[in-house]
């Protein structure tokens, strides 16, 4: 744990969605909704899902507060999965999940793209929660589809 | 006083961290432990320990003769009329929650008040919410000014004869307030109201006198004075203790039981039922012995000059707020607020500078919506710190604050 490798953890790029979040905002109802948070740290996430036919996320926005990891995390996620299926979110998720675990291979690296950019949370095992935390909510929301 | 040298006596300091010497600034959440309290734990371990109070053999006598000792140790500590007005505690928390629910179910009625301060720590808000729920009794809250003081003059106002409690912390762990705690305990009084002090962050920092503030009760924790984990204590006048009903019921409480009904010991065995955490209570006394060697008025004027010294230092840090009082005398911690990064990042950064802060609400919610800040960095000072450490934390500070911006 280096002031280094901190360095390499907070690129640019999540540097740049942590102060200039994307998909910020809420989406009015009817739409899925699920808040999300850490209660050690007090981060918090609320993430907005509106599907379209097939399962499709149509649309994705998200508001929270907390440390620069969650809310970087949490913003890419909404980049990555707009458009996508809940099942492709799914993968994507598990997949991520290994990355900022260092739990074995991703399936489908590709997919990731810039998520990879926090394989970093690795070496700081205290910020996977950080870095899953919109995820969750997500997760959260996507279930509540169904009830 | 040679400060440099008192860090030799903690062992844990001479080692690096992530590379760097370690610079600990977590004392409001947990001390660092002298070599004397660590001896006399080991001393206890390899020579006297046994259960106190039951045996007629040599080791379980010398157990009763330490854990004893270590209770009138206490007592002269807090300037109490007695020993027996100290019970052993696990920490703070257990001291709130032993009077809540002893002293308020005998006491506590639908209609009466509960008056606290918005700037107490979960630990002195949840059990009396606890206690309001079980009793019907209302908890009402003196507001805090954006300086971090109390508001003397809403204090006024709630005063009223339905108040039957006061309590108050005395030192904020959030702010490093310090609370007229005297002033406000008379003014209680003379309303006829009992008084309750958590003296968690003044305890070993400043001189503490249960006369001179004249609290009915007052709690600290062993860990934050440069004693073990898992020791606390609670002071309770001994008319106050006497009208108390046990709280916990087992061994070592009671005067004689059949399978029916039991008579309870007087104070403080009433309130200390099963086998105490008696290494910890003479690891407590040892470091109570260490930190009246230096001196408490020493502790506290070094505690005043690192804070600051903080405070002249870090207030020039552009973009970084200090919460609580600036200026009069405050408590050995600085919490700020960075408006170029979150907590949890600030205190990731100084981690891998081997400096340990904490950041977040510091068990301090309500407080940390009064300030409209999600939670605030915090650091915490002790005997063991010095001024080119809080230089060093100010560099790592800006260093963050030219990566974050």
């Amino acid at each position: 744990m280096s002031p280094e490798e901190l360095r390499d953890l907070y690129q640019s790029v999540i540097l740049d969605h942590s102060r200039k979040p994307r998909n910020h905002g809420e989406i009015p109802p009817p739409c899925l909704h699920a808040h999300g948070d850490n209660p050690s740290c007090g981060d918090e996430i609320d993430v907005w899902v509106k599907l379209g036919d097939q399962n499709l996320i149509a649309d994705i926005k998200f508001t929270g507060q907390g440390c620069a990891i969650s809310q970087a995390s949490a913003s890419m996620m909404t980049v990555k999965v707009k458009g996508k299926t809940t099942e492709a979110a799914a993968a994507m998720r598990e997949d991520f999940r290994r990355v900022v675990m260092g739990d074995g291979q991703p399936q489908d690296e590709d997919a990731l793209g810039e998520l990879t950019l926090l394989e970093g949370v690795q070496k700081f095992p205290q910020r996977v929660k950080c870095a899953m935390l919109g995820w969750r909510a997500l997760e959260q929301a996507l279930e509540s589809a169904g009830k | 006083m040679d400060w440099q040298r008192i860090r030799d006596d903690f062992p844990i300091l001479q080692q690096e961290v992530n590379g760097h010497p370690l610079i600990y600034l977590d004392s409001a959440a947990s001390s660092q432990k002298p070599r004397s309290v660590i001896a006399a734990l080991t001393h206890y371990y390899e020579r006297d320990n046994a259960n106190v109070h039951r045996a007629l053999h040599a080791l379980s006598m010398r157990a009763t003769d330490g854990f004893e000792a270590a209770r009138r140790t206490v007592a002269r500590f807090l300037s109490a009329a007695s020993e027996n007005e100290i019970i052993f505690t696990r920490g703070t928390t257990e001291g709130v929650n032993l009077v809540a629910n002893a002293w308020g179910s005998a006491h506590l009625k639908p209609g009466d008040v509960i008056l606290s301060t918005g700037m107490e720590h979960h630990s002195d808000l949840v059990p009396w919410q606890l206690a309001a729920q079980r009793t019907g009794a209302i908890l009402k809250h003196i507001p805090v000014l954006d300086d971090g003081t109390l508001d003397m003059e809403a204090f006024e106002k709630l005063l009223a004869p339905e108040v039957k409690l006061l309590a108050l912390v005395h030192i904020s762990n959030s702010l490093g307030t310090i609370n007229p705690v005297r002033e406000m305990c008379a003014k209680a009084k003379a309303l006829g109201a009992t008084t309750f002090v958590d003296a968690a962050q003044s305890a070993g920092h400043i001189p503490l006198s249960v006369q001179d503030i004249g609290c009915d009760f007052l709690a600290f924790s062993g860990h934050k004075v440069c004693a073990p984990t898992g020791i606390g204590v609670l002071y309770g006048r001994m008319a106050m203790l006497e009208a108390m009903p046990p709280w916990h019921g087992g061994g070592e409480m009671i005067l004689s039981v059949t399978l029916d009904s039991c008579t309870f010991k007087p104070p403080p065995a009433r309130f200390e039922a099963g086998t105490p955490d008696i290494a910890g209570a003479i690891g407590l006394a040892a470091a109570i012995e260490y930190l009246e060697a230096i001196g408490l008025s020493n502790i506290e004027q070094h505690g005043l000059q690192l804070a600051q010294h903080a405070l002249k230092k870090l207030g020039s840090i552009e973009g970084l707020r200090i919460l609580g009082p600036t200026t009069g005398p405050r408590g050995s911690l600085v919490s700020f607020h960075c408006e170029f990064a979150h907590p949890h990042d600030i205190v990731e950064w100084a981690n891998t500078y081997g400096i340990a802060m904490r950041g977040g609400h510091h068990c301090t919610q309500p407080l940390m919506k009064r300030f409209k800040v999600p939670g605030s960095t915090r650091a915490s000072f002790y005997l063991y710190n010095t001024t080119q450490e809080i230089d060093r934390l100010a560099e790592v500070l800006e260093s963050a604050r030219k990566f974050f911006s």
